[in-house]
């Protein structure tokens, strides 16, 4: 059998110590070894962005990294974003105006929007669709994300 | 607080969207169960070859690896049949769950690889050597037929259907026109890709398959078929669906392959389908080439048409049977009043991937066939597109208007609506004569701009039946089961914002449970825009009963007739104090329990069972608008604005209906100008990654403005619903061709979807 | 679409890398992993043996020395895209970053990732063309360097020996009040360019043109220089007539062509991309 590696992901804050094979993708340690399953696999190949996540607060395709090189790295995924029974501010804007369908490509994106506007809460409109142009979403056409970040921006803005 | 009646027509938040948000979802991939082995699929990478032998010696002894079946392993196990639209001798092309001797697209199943872990399952897989000899390639459904194996044509059926005396009204036509047109090969693709794991409990023999979706019902009585077991041993489940859109949830040689092998090996098996087998082993849609003529009269009025297609069915006949190439047939005549019609559509067989519905079948390649002869018309009698239309369109005193066609085993008759009236609307929404105003003078200046719009009648609410059952359990808790299945459109608020408006609860207090086969006897599942019309009406129904019973039982407690009293906020209250909660429906409830002196010699339980029958289709309406923008350099072509207007009947949560609007636009687009399932000369795809099938981002997507009307509400059911999952897709193509034509100041220019940047840019510098 | 299995490296020094892949059979080096990840899921490549670079520290700097910025081979393109001096000084860079991938795929990718994978279309590679960049290489009889123009020996094939690693990449400042422009074209927002250009224009003190740099991506197996057409610009005035004859040139280029581009179709994008890249430039001039 292949040689496994141990190594700790600091998955919202908590770690895991997980042995896993050098080929073994992050998407799938998070998922299968740290039984995180929120974070969901679109195409493996770098494209979709439904597997978003934040290492050390950028966000990064979890599918083209694997999860030995992310050992002891702070990994954020959409699991950490409620505090508790309190919704963080984007997933009940997603709720409010309808932005997610399936929910499919939903832990992606609020990740990647999430990131978005910490970076930058004054984000111009062209530079946030630009930004979130980077996750595919099939049910909602976009429209309904678009509203929910720039509600959220505007909220920070304010 | 929103309570009770009046909760129909609001745009309430969704019911499913509180774990979605969490990252709780239970999607295929998050199903797991302890000692599951990972099941994967060897492919052929042929388009057509004779399977002489293959090699799995060295697959079988790497370690991890527990079984690799072939054909041989399967034998026994019948090819997948087909439920819809049964023409007759379509049996023998249904494909077998591993291939037998011959292949036929790339991506068939040859073999299947059972392991500890998909990584080393994958691995295996690669071990898995077939020899392959070759054997011509069809990819042109408008080739001559050859054979499909010895006696049997790659055509195996022609649909057709005729009204009318056709050569007559062309033998008398003021004048006729004839157009070439086609559409391009693309589909659903969801972000979720397939999945399904199968698990035998011995202990009460029951196989179980999860991460189904769509025909739970049906599926589950061919799996019992198939594997000769009884159905009541066999459950299906829905977690959550990661969008369906047509392609999830039929019946899959990997559905069959997890059940088998879980009963045979003794664990759970479990397959996540990886996308660029989606690419290849999902159903693919909408290839059609069309041959249309008309035949007006001096006014433009439509005297006949005559309509010839071929659809590229792929590889085998899928579970629709001849299903898209029937709607085709039925529907491409619209809302235009047509004296005379003939159509045959060649149903024929290639080397590619297999075929069947994807959201609005058969009415996106129609539409835009029917809307570009409309246009084509126009021009010809130098009309504009608008007015052509307006002397055509069926009018609301015509209503119900039959036409002499089936569609899906049902007489065609258009229920209601008032399609010219949903025209005028549109126009002055988006603005129609300041815009005309606008394009002229950005065109003087240089600019390729241009509108157009596409006109069309959906269908929906197909039956012929659904159930719902409604309990009110002894804490006041309201369960809702239905037949019907998710795929993410929002069924659950949509049932229980149904219910509660009966009920008199809070929407948010109904627990609605779809897509188990073990929580409801039958169901029909979620397609064909059907769910909200069809479940929506048993819903309705089930509540009213419901309601009925508690006020029976409580009048007499409260010394009341029961026409004197209503639900509201969860209680039995008079109708003169609404506010006055005189009796909670936990109590009714704990009335009507097994314990109960009341029941006694009767079934207890506040419970009622009800189904809603339908034997015809409910037929809403849209047109849509679109504003373009060509870039000279390059060809792109750059969608500016959009609308869709459509009219729903009634509107459950207008939020949701203008989301399904939104999100088949998006399809649209796709379909209309970047998605394309391409093929070289010998069969190979060559889109099989998410960097070459073009999904638009939110950069291609247009300013969209969506007004939803409810002027023609359905006669056919209670609610005066009619289905909203297609047609926001529906008439895409046509209004982006259209609009394309208009920019390039050539009508009848654009004849192919996608419209590719390499035909604008040839028109452009042509 | 899970990787074939391999053994995993990860050292810590350039030494250390070299000494690896001194010793090591059919062994690959892992930077930022937005390419080779993929053709890994897809098993178009079997490593036996993965040497992950990004433990590297030394590999990752931009340094600013006089008329010459250098970048170490592992600095992720998210850090040249946000980096004041790049974008004051070679602003050509900047804007052909932001063409490169997504937020995410910045977030990991490097410009010695995206040099040596040398995908004929890649922005960094043509912007580098145009900006006669110098890679440095390291390999076990020391380091040498190597101009762009000789930097890639066919389609996706670098000068690059298999003992041997790219550790830097040195970009000659392009002068002050040059102007830079940088376009392409792809279907859909964000992917690989079909075709891409990029120009650099300088202007003589009496407002003609002094020099010029036109730079193809995606027409060939190499990215392209439009070297005669960059010659007769010189003594131009920067307008759009001079621009359009310059931009004709484009015509004449044998494109590449694929399954799904025609040849032809290339060339017409090479011709419209060349004259905006040119009108972007001498927009910018100063």
């Amino acid at each position: 059998m292949p040689d496994h590696h141990t190594i700790t992901l600091l998955l919202n804050g908590i770690p895991h110590t997980i042995a896993v094979e050098p080929r073994r993708t992050l998407i799938d340690a998070i998922r299968e070894d740290c039984g995180a399953t929120g974070t969901h696999t679109g195409c493996e190949h770098g494209v979709c962005g439904a597997c978003t996540v934040l290492l050390d607060g950028e966000p990064i395709r979890s599918c083209l990294m694997f999860a030995v090189q992310a050992d002891n790295r702070q990994i954020r995924t959409v699991e950490g974003l409620a505090d508790g029974a309190t919704l963080h501010r984007m997933q009940q804007a997603f709720i409010d105006h309808h932005a997610l369908q399936c929910g499919y490509c939903t832990p992606g994106f609020l990740m990647l929007a999430v990131s978005l506007l910490e970076a930058n809460p004054n984000i111009t409109d062209d530079a946030l669709r630009d930004g979130l142009s980077s996750n595919l979403c099939r049910c909602t056409g976009y429209v309904n994300i678009l509203r929910a970040v720039r509600a959220v921006a505007a909220e920070l803005r304010a | 607080m929103l309570t009770q009646a009046g909760v129909i027509g609001r745009s309430v938040p969704r019911l499913e969207d509180a774990p979605l948000v969490r990252g709780n979802g239970l999607f295929a991939a998050d199903v797991n169960f302890p000692r599951q082995l990972a099941m994967r699929v060897v492919r052929s990478q042929v388009a057509h070859g004779t399977l002489r032998t293959i090699d799995i010696a060295a697959a079988q002894v790497l370690p991890g690896v527990i079984a690799v079946w072939t054909h041989a392993d399967v034998a026994d196990i019948p090819p997948i049949p087909f439920r819809a639209t049964k023409l007759q001798g379509l049996e023998p092309y249904c494909q077998p769950i591993l291939a037998n001797r011959r292949v036929r697209y790339v991506g068939e199943p040859i073999a299947v690889v059972f392991a500890e872990t998909a990584y080393i399952a994958e691995d295996a897989a690669d071990l898995v050597l077939p020899e392959i000899d070759d054997l011509p390639v069809v990819l042109d459904a408008k080739a001559p037929p050859s054979d499909f194996a010895p006696g049997m044509s790659t055509e195996p059926a022609v649909v057709r259907k005729e009204f009318g005396d056709v050569d007559a009204a062309f033998a008398a036509a003021f004048d006729t026109i004839t157009l070439d047109l086609s559409v391009g090969r693309h589909s659903g693709v969801p972000l979720e890709c397939r999945g399904a794991i199968a698990r035998y409990d011995a202990a009460q023999d029951v196989l179980e398959l999860h991460g189904t979706a769509k025909k739970q019902h049906w599926n589950r009585d061919e799996i019992a078929r198939l594997l000769n077991r009884p159905p009541h041993g066999v459950h299906l489940f829905e977690g959550h669906v990661g969008g369906g859109f047509g392609v999830r949830g039929e019946l899959y040689p990997e559905d069959l392959l997890v059940c088998l092998a879980a009963l045979r090996l003794g664990r759970p098996v479990k397959w996540i389908e990886d996308r660029r087998e989606h690419m290849l082993a999902t159903n693919h849609s909408r290839e059609q080439q069309h041959q249309v003529r008309a035949a007006i009269d001096a006014d433009g009025r439509l005297l006949a048409i005559d309509a010839v297609f071929w659809h590229d069915q792929g590889a085998y006949v899928r579970t629709h049977g001849a299903r898209v190439a029937d709607l085709a047939a039925a529907m491409l005549p619209g809302p235009y009043r047509l004296p005379a019609y003939r159509v045959a559509g060649h149903f024929r067989l290639t080397n590619k991937t297999p075929a069947a519905t994807y959201r609005a079948p058969g009415r996106f390649e129609t539409t835009f066939v029917r809307e570009r002869l409309m246009d084509a018309i126009a021009a010809r009698l130098n009309l504009s597109p608008i007015e052509l239309r307006r002397r055509n369109l069926i009018a609301s005193a015509e209503m119900p208007h039959p036409r002499p066609l089936d569609a899906l085993g049902t007489d065609v008759v258009l229920d209601s609506g008032d399609y010219a009236g949903l025209l005028d609307r549109a126009l002055v929404r988006i603005g129609w004569n300041a815009l005309q105003t606008t394009l002229q003078r950005r065109r003087a200046a240089g600019e390729r701009v241009g509108a157009g719009l596409g006109f069309f009648v959906e269908k929906s609410g197909l039956g012929p039946s659904d159930g719902v059952r409604i309990s009110i359990d002894h804490t006041g808790g309201v369960e809702l089961v239905s037949g019907a299945a998710s795929v993410g459109q929002g069924v659950e608020t949509v049932l229980a914002q149904i219910a509660a408006d009966t009920l008199g609860v809070e929407y948010r207090r109904i627990r609605v449970v779809r897509g188990r086969t073990d929580r409801i006897e039958f169901g029909n599942g979620a397609h064909a825009s059907r769910v909200t019309v069809m479940s929506g009406s048993a819903t309705h129904l089930a509540a009213q009963a419901i309601r009925a019973m508690a006020l029976a039982t409580a009048a007499p407690l409260l010394q009341a007739r029961p026409e004197e009293l209503t639900l509201a906020n969860g209680h039995v209250a008079r109708l003169d104090a609404a506010g006055i909660g005189l009796m909670s429906l936990a109590e009714v409830a704990r009335h009507m329990g097994p314990g109960s002196k009341l029941m006694i010699g009767r079934t207890p339980g506040l419970t009622a069972e009800r189904w809603f029958y339908s034997d015809h289709m409910t037929y809403p309406y849209g047109v849509h608008i679109a504003v373009v923008r060509l870039d000279e350099g390059t060809g792109q072509v750059r969608v500016e604005r959009y609308l869709v207007a459509y009219d729903v009947g009634r509107a459950v949560n207008p939020m949701l209906v203008e989301g399904q609007i939104a999100g088949g636009v998006a399809q649209g687009l796709g379909g209309a100008l970047f998605e394309e399932f391409r093929y070289d000369a010998t069969g190979q795809p060559l889109s099989t990654t998410f960097a070459d099938y073009l999904i638009p981002t939110v950069s291609e997507i247009p300013e969209l403005d969506v007004l939803i009307t409810e002027d023609a509400p359905s006669p056919l059911n209670p609610l005066g619903v009619k289905g909203a999952g297609e047609g926001g897709i529906n008439g895409v193509g046509a209004a982006i061709a259209a609009a394309v034509d208009d920019a390039l100041g050539r009508p009848g220019a654009i004849t192919a979807l996608p419209i590719l940047p390499t035909t604008v840019h040839g028109l452009l510098h042509a | 679409m899970k990787p074939p299995d391999f053994t995993y490296h990860a050292p810590e020094t350039v030494p250390d890398v070299l000494g690896l892949l001194a010793t090591l059979e059919n062994a690959r080096l892992l930077a930022g992993g937005q390419s080779l990840m993929p053709m890994l899921a897809m098993r178009f490549a079997f490593p036996d043996h993965v040497i992950d670079l990004n433990r590297v520290a030394a590999l990752g700097f931009i340094e600013h020395h006089g008329a010459t910025l250098r970048i170490g081979a592992m600095t992720r393109q998210r850090d040249l895209l946000n980096h004041p001096a790049i974008r004051r000084h070679v602003p050509l860079l900047t804007e052909a970053l932001a063409h490169v991938g997504h937020r995410q795929t910045r977030n990991r990718g490097t410009i010695g990732g995206s040099l040596c994978h040398l995908d004929p279309a890649a922005e960094l590679v043509s912007v580098a063309t145009a900006l006669d960049a110098v890679i440095e290489i390291a390999g076990p009889s020391g380091t040498r360097d190597v101009p762009m123009a000789a930097f890639p020996l066919g389609y996706m094939t670098p000068s690059i020996g298999p003992d041997e690693l790219v550790t830097a990449i040195r970009i000659p400042l392009p002068p002050a009040g040059h102007g830079a422009g940088f376009l392409e074209f792809s279907r859909r927002h964000g992917d690989f360019a079909i075709v891409s250009a990029a120009a650099l224009l300088t202007r003589n003190s009496s407002g003609r043109i002094a020099s010029a740099v036109i730079t193809l991506g995606g027409v060939g197996a190499v990215p392209l220089r439009l070297a005669e057409a960059e010659a007769s610009l010189i003594g131009e005035t920067p307008t759009a007539p001079a621009f359009a004859r310059a931009a004709a040139a484009a015509r004449g280029i044998d494109a590449m062509e694929d399954a799904l581009i025609p040849a032809w179709y290339r060339t017409r994008l090479a011709v419209t991309l060349t004259g905006r890249a040119l009108a972007a430039a001498a927009a910018r001039l100063s």
